[in-house]
């Protein structure tokens, strides 16, 4: 059994190999070959799943070595893998939900003419996304790592003949760099710590180094995780991902990519465990972000960045869970299992969306579509309904947990935080409810007469500007989109249900992560009750502004909080002041060092030695008896010398 | 006779000689003091050559009698062939060798 492991990862990079080396012949049979692959790696996956669960919980983890990668002495590293149950909760994610995904773009990208390499490059994200998670040492982790931030950027900017999708593209990679960098100075410090890469050996050995190790570790591990995880202060590149097709921002968002943080922050637990100072860092990093997404998502017109949005501020629940320690892993990982179920469905429903309404992104232009499209908007709104936390679907089970967790830290941080986890509920509730009313209800914005509100007077350019497009006709989108966004939905119903009563994925995870129950102050029922209201104000505002009122076709100024927000609360405009200004300033200094300073010193050097032999070759002025004076001259002192030395 | 006179008259007749090449301009003037100088030397050799009773001066003279010898064919060769082709002897005429 333990030798079906490496066909996981074999099966989806087979397929990327094949696509992307197999020339146009392949067009055709492309994307069910890449579609067969990833189900042949869910199916492997499900295989040993159910081997798994017939072994007791303590002998559960599985390794494969393949071959030894760098066997120099005193550095050892091997291609080996682990799947434990943490690995194996990611693997059968990230090949479902990838599989549900790739079966999903059949349909949606049936129309492009690259749709081959399209699906060539989602089995290498899947590939490189399942070697990051099964690896069994932080050197191939790194591998899987750098590979799947390759396919990201090479999804983001699919539709490279766009400059601003690969603008998109060119930037989520380097901002990933700066925590890939994070990454590989963490691996670094663990070889000089413990000398070695393997999770075995560092886990084993985190108990005998100092703390101040361990969280100088932790913390290179935190920045790591922020760019992958888009956390901030990383976090610009998300929105911006929003260019790639929308399966790929699916993929992106539930299954792949920004899980990966918090894999790696659940996966290192006995580091961060030994190092309160980089935990504190990592639930500030949590809390701060699920704050800022939520906010941004708010006030984001584009339904996909108002999606980007609200996964940053969901990954950012998944960090602070992780951040509080054995209290929280499970929780993180729960939420980031069920997340990926209704994130994906809301994903590709907002594909579907733009899909029937030739690709128009900006929900203002939306409205009253659930009568045009039935299946989208039921799915649609189940997975609202999940990460919104309604009662009895997944999201209300997982993120109920964290916000427990979060006040079971104990003491004024347990307050704060669990105060910020039920604000981020509230707003959380408040731009889901405003997506879905702009979306699927109120008037139809998208015909060309019937035009928004009549007390707007700004409303005829936007008027003009439809009037350039032909009037949409909405849709609804064949069955193989739909039936993936099914499938989602389901999960989003029930996972939360599946996994949290009885607490079945608890003592399924435990046995990796460990687990604590902490001592909450307040009880959970009181909790689950505080959640609910304030899940109830936030959708009840978002009525009263969105629902009983027609929403505007062009958006309103707003407050200055709201302007800021629509900026992505100035991410960019900071980077831009702080990063770019001060990189183009150093960099002008330094020219200016450079021109002044030492050019002056070599150029200064070469000036006086041409000064210098300038006035020697007058020495050599071509007349006999001048070079006779020197030689006499020369002689006379040679003689003198030599009776000076005598005489002394 | 003292031997050292000779070294007297050796060395009045160096001085000469190295004011004749200092400052005469005319070629032959000056190919005439650096030979008056070499003999200026030879008579150093010889002097010294009694004073410290061996012949190792007296073989150097030689020497340097026939080097002298043969610097003269050329000199002299070297300074008709220079008239010829300019109508002067003046040394600080041929300045062209100069940076």
């Amino acid at each position: 059994m333990d030798n079906l492991i490496a066909l996981l990862i074999a099966a989806p990079l087979l397929g990327a190999a094949v696509l992307l080396c197999g020339g146009r012949a392949l067009d055709r049979v492309g994307p069910l070959v890449g579609t067969v692959l990833s189900g042949a790696s869910f199916v492997i996956g499900a295989v040993l799943f159910a081997d798994m669960l017939g072994k007791g919980a303590g002998d559960r983890t599985m390794t494969q070595h393949l071959f030894a990668w760098v066997p120099v002495a005193g550095f050892k590293a091997d291609v080996g893998f682990q799947l434990d149950q943490l690995s194996m909760t990611f693997v059968l994610l990230i090949s479902g939900v990838g599989t549900l995904i790739h079966i999903y773009s059949i349909g949606y990208m049936a129309h492009d003419e690259r749709r081959r390499r399209f699906f060539g490059y989602l089995n290498l994200f899947v590939a490189a996304m399942l070697l990051l998670v099964l690896a069994s040492n932080y050197l191939l982790l790194y591998m899987g790592w750098e590979g799947v931030g390759l396919a990201s950027y090479l999804l983001i900017g699919f539709w490279q003949h766009k400059p601003s999708a690969a603008t998109a593209a060119k930037k989520a990679f380097l901002v990933n760099r700066v925590g890939d960098m994070g990454l590989s100075i963490a691996i670094m410090l663990m070889f000089t710590t413990f000398g070695t890469f393997s999770f075995g050996g560092v886990f084993g050995a985190a108990h005998g180094a100092t703390e101040g190790k361990l969280t100088a570790i932790s913390l290179m591990l935190l920045l790591a995780a922020c760019g992958k995880s888009a956390q901030v202060p990383l976090q610009s590149w998300l929105g911006d991902a929003m260019e790639g097709p929308t399966p790929v921002s699916a993929l992106i968002h539930a299954a792949t990519m920004v899980t990966a943080g918090v894999y790696l922050i659940t996966r290192s637990a006995d580091l961060f465990n030994g190092a309160p100072t980089a935990q504190l860092a990592v639930v500030v990093v949590g809390g701060v972000t699920l704050l800022f997404g939520a906010i941004v998502g708010c006030a984001k017109d584009d339904i996909k960045k108002s999606l980007a949005g609200s996964t940053m501020s969901q990954i950012g629940y998944m960090i602070l869970a992780a951040g509080l320690g054995p209290i929280g892993y499970v929780f993180a990982i729960m939420h980031l299992v069920t997340h990926g179920f209704f994130k994906a469905g809301l994903f590709l429903g907002a594909g579907s969306v733009m899909h029937g309404m030739n690709d128009e992104v900006d929900m203002r232009k939306y409205g009253g579509l659930r009568k045009y499209m039935p299946v989208t908007f039921v799915t649609f709104g189940l997975g609202y309904l999940a990460i919104i936390g309604f009662p009895g679907l997944s999201g209300f089970f997982s993120k109920d947990k964290i916000v427990e967790a979060a006040f079971a830290k104990g003491g004024t941080e347990g307050w704060i935080l669990g105060a910020v986890t039920l604000l981020g509920a509230a707003i959380t509730a408040y731009y889901m409810t405003r997506m879905m009313l702009m979306t699927f209800f109120g008037e139809e914005r998208w015909r060309n007469t019937a035009t928004a509100s009549p007390d707007a007077p700004d409303v005829e350019p936007a008027a003009e500007e439809r009037g350039r497009h032909a009037e949409p006709h909405p849709h609804e989108s064949p069955s193989v989109m739909t039936i993936p966004m099914i499938v989602l939905a389901i999960g989003s119903v029930g996972a939360g249900a599946f996994f949290g009563v009885g607490d079945r994925f608890l003592r399924w995870l435990e046995p990796v992560t460990g687990h604590s129950e902490g001592n909450s102050p307040v009880s959970a029922g009181v909790v689950t009750a505080a959640t609910l209201v304030l899940l109830v104000v936030g959708a009840g505002i978002a009525y009263l502004q969105y629902g009983r009122r027609p929403v505007p076709a062009r958006a309103p100024r707003g407050s200055l909080l709201t302007r800021a927000a629509r900026r992505d609360l100035l991410q960019d405009d900071f980077n831009h002041v702080v990063l770019v200004r001060g990189g183009e300033h150093l960099t002008r200094s330094l020219v200016y060092v450079d021109h002044t300073v030492v050019d002056g010193v070599v150029n200064g050097t070469a000036a006086s030695f041409g000064g210098l032999s300038g006035r020697l070759r007058k020495l050599q002025n071509g007349y006999a008896r001048s070079y006779a004076l020197s030689m006499f001259g020369g002689t006379a002192v040679i003689v003198a010398a030599t009776l000076l030395m005598r005489a002394v | 006779m003292n031997p050292v006179y000779y070294l007297y008259l050796a060395s009045l007749l160096f001085t000469i000689g190295a004011a004749g090449v200092l400052i005469r301009r005319n070629a032959i003037v000056v190919f005439m003091c650096v030979e008056l100088m070499l003999n200026a030397c030879n008579l150093a050799f010889v002097a010294f050559s009694r004073l410290h009773g061996n012949l190792d001066g007296q073989i150097i003279a030689f020497f340097t009698m026939v080097v002298a010898a043969a610097e003269v064919v050329v000199g002299l060769a070297i300074i008709v062939s220079m008239f010829r082709a300019r109508h002067s002897a003046s040394v600080d005429d041929a300045s062209l060798m100069k940076l």
